[in-house]
């Protein structure tokens, strides 16, 4: 194939930019537009009790691995309390332990967690064993077995079937059968045990996760109870109450399992209460504590870790790579002249800090007034570097003047022309008056005008927010802009601008 | 537009990035290219080779040298000033004769020795070579043109620039100065473009601003029906710059002197593309034509020929049965046919 050699090339650098990109979108979650917040919950689990003045032992279960979350960091405050946490089952558990203890003690956890992105680790559990039939007691069994078989007609699969069962268990008009599943149920908690022991007569593995509503601002808060069943593949939650699937919005999953959530030996009157907190973050601080946690080396190596004033140098150098392409694009596919291949880029820098209206303003005065003086120059008979130089200290003198004068005047953006790059400026007068002399005033007009074209299209491209986000938390992309420049370097098709210059050749033909 | 795009493919319209991408990077090796972008080089090497240019009467390397010119120039009339690394027609002074003391400029405007000398003094510190290095101003003989161009020519000189890949002329064009062109022979400048039927060395038609025209905007003679002399000498003149310079894709310019007949003016490694629209042809085909050629024969003269035959325009062609027989027997390299004689 033609030129395989550059579209494998191409195609790699595309390859490993977009992937680096994609990576770091998915799992470190940085997101594509230029948002710099993220929600950052802070809960804070307090643990009171009354210890009795000998050995103290603390047994709390902390979350792990959340679903719908990364934990970001978490801590605990325990004073004198030795801490050691270990896993048990599915569950993470703390144990806090101290010599003595006498009085009231208290414990604190805290976990900062941020919302999950798309990509949240899978937890990796065994398929639970089929629950034997419990053997229940008439005539609650009869019951249990008319509403199962009820159930079963209706539903397709384990998911369906517990659905189903929710719904009409908790019916606001319960039947007969329903009615003796209900009696005596004291709490939420008891409620869905209830619902496990009835779902084992359909043989269906369940299990109690206990969940906390993040609200902000939220003090005194409990955990509630949820219900899991497992499908054979996944443990699906269901809310209890409602048989709505899924767990409420912002929930968090605590633990798992029917287990007292903390155990105080040594000690009574356990209390635990949790508080929520809502705060916002940078997103990028953020990603990188995630890319920690991942044990990734990718953030490390981002501009973000360089320090803050050579990071606003990048910020602007990774304009130039657009401003390149744009250039490639405009000459190569448009074909516009310009005067120097990257003249217009770096004059579109210079109106970033001018604002446009006042960059072209500034950019026609300075090239005019040039131009005048050059031909004036070009009078005198000078040699070459002699009346380049002599452009050049023009060039700053009419920078500076035209610094003072719109100073005094009270236009602000005048005294931002100090950043015009007064050497292509010399350069581009020089040219200008070269060709005019040479090839006619229309020429270097023409020439000028697209110059002036491809450096507003510059600054138009350059200022944009998004594309300055995407180069600067993104730079992989640039290899993808490689990979483009590079395919278009074989681009041999016409210019959009010789469709007019080969018009003729129509014309006499037809 | 789409239809635009889609006409000029079929007529095989060679644009800027194809002669770039296809010919130029393809055939034009950049080792080569000092000897075209270098006037001196070239004139050196055609020189040696046998080949006709327009004789050098001196050469200009450094600042100090200037101070000769009065002595350099005391016996010509008529000379020519040129850097040796232009392009474009660009730096290049004609004088055509003196009065008082003074030099008067092809266009009529009358110098002194120290306008002159700033403008040598310009060149050598490379205001008109390509990239801007510094450079050597030539003072070669004027050439007085072929009478022939001279209801045709406003001022300046007219040459015959044409395209020869791998050593095979494809393309000619009569380039004429204008007004608008300040006697230059530069299409982009203003110059007319006038397509020349590569079989014949008659002229087709021409093209004067990137339109079609039928007389010269300053003369008002009509450009077409011109019967180039020395054509074939022409011919086999550019073929030969070929082994001289090694481009594989090379512009010609060559001019008819009206005493020392055709002269090399120069060499160049990236030809535009207006001959195309001088000659209302695309080059594409003819270029894959010779692509498609087995043997390329060693010969200029058999190349000349070969061009004859094989990109004869069909609006001149006068009909002979022969055409087949002859296009079989160029491309295996036997020259057979009555053009040969003219030739030899």
């Amino acid at each position: 194939m033609k030129d395989l050699h550059l579209r494998l090339l191409a195609f790699v650098l595309a390859a490993a930019g977009l992937g680096l990109c994609y990576y770091k979108v998915t799992a470190l979650g940085l997101p594509l537009q230029p948002i710099t917040e993220a929600e950052v919950w802070t809960v804070e689990a307090r643990i009171g009790f009354h210890a009795d003045g000998g050995p103290a032992q603390v047994q709390f279960y902390l979350p792990n691995q959340p679903p719908g979350f990364t934990v970001l960091g978490e801590n605990f405050v325990s004073g004198s309390y030795g801490l050691a946490t270990d896993f048990a089952g599915d569950n993470r558990e703390a144990r806090w332990s101290v010599r003595r203890a006498n009085g009231r003690q208290v414990l604190y956890y805290r976990i900062q967690l941020a919302e999950a992105t798309s990509m949240s680790l899978p937890r990796s559990e065994p398929i639970p064993a089929y629950p034997q039939v419990p053997n229940y007691s008439e005539p609650y069994r009869s019951a249990v077995m008319s509403v199962l078989d009820g159930v079963r007609a209706q539903s397709a699969d384990i998911s369906t079937f517990t659905r189903q069962f929710l719904v009409r268990f908790n019916a606001a008009n319960p039947d007969k059968d329903i009615r003796v599943l209900r009696e005596g149920i004291r709490d939420d908690v008891h409620r869905v045990r209830r619902i496990q022991r009835i779902l084992a007569g359909a043989r269906i593995p369940s299990r109690t996760v206990y969940i906390l509503r993040l609200q902000d601002g939220m003090r005194q808060g409990t955990l509630e109870p949820w219900l899991e069943v497992h499908n054979e593949r996944e443990w699906l939650p269901f809310d209890p109450q409602t048989g709505r699937p899924g767990y409420p919005p912002n929930a968090l999953v605590w633990r798992v399992g029917d287990d007292p959530l903390a155990e105080v030996v040594g000690g009574s009157q356990a209390e635990i209460s949790f508080s929520t907190m809502k705060s916002i973050r940078e997103v990028l601080g953020v990603a990188e504590e995630r890319a920690r946690l991942l044990d990734s080396r990718v953030l490390e190596f981002s501009l973000f870790s360089l320090p803050v004033s050579t990071q606003n140098m990048y910020r602007v150098l990774l304009l130039v790579p657009i401003g390149a392409f744009l250039v490639v694009l405009l000459r190569n596919i448009v074909g516009i002249k310009t005067f120097g291949t990257f003249m217009p880029i770096l004059i579109a820098l210079a109106f970033r800090e001018t604002a446009l209206l006042w960059g072209v303003f500034y950019f026609i005065l300075l090239v005019g007034l040039g131009l005048a003086i050059r031909f004036y120059l070009e009078t005198l008979k000078l040699l070459l570097v002699p009346r380049l130089s002599a452009v050049l200290i023009v060039v700053i003198l009419l920078m500076a003047g035209t610094s003072l004068v719109s100073h005094k005047l009270g236009l602000v953006h005048g005294v931002s022309i100090a950043l015009f790059p007064m050497v292509i400026l010399a350069m581009t007068i020089e040219r200008m008056s070269l060709v005019w002399e040479e090839q006619g005033a229309k020429e270097a007009l023409q020439q000028g005008v697209g110059s002036l074209l491809v450096a507003i299209a510059g600054y138009l491209v350059m200022t944009n927010e998004q594309v300055a986000y995407l180069v600067f938390v993104f730079p992989e992309l640039i290899l993808v802009l490689l990979a483009m420049t590079l395919l278009l370097g074989r681009y041999s098709g016409y210019r959009l601008t010789e469709l007019w210059r080969f018009r003729a050749m129509l014309r006499s033909a037809d | 537009m789409l239809k635009v795009l889609r006409r000029l493919r079929e007529m095989g319209v060679v644009g800027m990035n194809a002669r770039n991408g296809d010919y130029i990077a393809r055939y034009n090796s950049r080792r080569c290219y000092p000897l075209v972008d270098d006037k001196l080089r070239t004139k050196k090497l055609a020189t040696d080779a046998g080949i006709a240019v327009p004789e050098l009467y001196g050469v200009i390397e450094i600042e100090h040298q200037i101070g000769r010119l009065a002595k350099l120039l005391e016996p010509h009339q008529e000379f020519v000033i040129k850097p040796a690394h232009g392009s474009g027609g660009n730096g290049i002074v004609v004088i055509t004769g003196r009065t008082n003391g003074r030099y008067r400029r092809a266009n009529g405007a009358l110098v002194q020795l120290d306008d002159l000398a700033h403008h040598i003094s310009n060149i050598l510190s490379g205001m008109h070579s390509l990239g801007g290095q510094p450079d050597q101003a030539i003072i070669e003989q004027r050439v007085v043109f072929d009478p022939l161009f001279e209801p045709l020519t406003y001022r300046g000189v007219p040459d015959i620039r044409t395209v020869v890949f791998q050593g095979v002329p494809v393309m000619a064009m009569v380039r004429l100065p204008t007004l608008q062109s300040d006697g230059k022979a530069n299409l982009h400048q203003g110059a007319v473009g006038v397509g020349v039927d590569i079989a014949s060395g008659q002229t087709i038609r021409g093209v004067w601003m990137e339109e079609v025209v039928a007389e010269h905007p300053d003369t008002g003679h009509p450009v077409a029906g011109l019967e180039i002399p020395h054509w074939d000498e022409l011919l086999t003149l550019a073929a030969r710059c070929y082994d001289l310079a090694g481009l594989g894709y090379l512009g010609v310019d060559i001019v008819l002197d009206r005493h020392h007949g055709p002269l090399i003016l120069e060499l160049n490694a990236r030809p535009g593309l207006s001959i195309q629209l001088a000659n209302g042809f695309g080059l594409r085909p003819r270029l894959e034509r010779v692509e498609s050629l087995a043997v390329i024969p060693e010969c200029a003269e058999r190349r000349a020929q070969l061009a004859c035959e094989l990109f004869a325009d069909p609006r001149r062609q006068r009909g002979g049965g022969d055409t087949q027989e002859q296009r079989s027997a160029a491309t295996e390299g036997i020259a057979v046919g009555p053009r040969v004689h003219a030739t030899a």
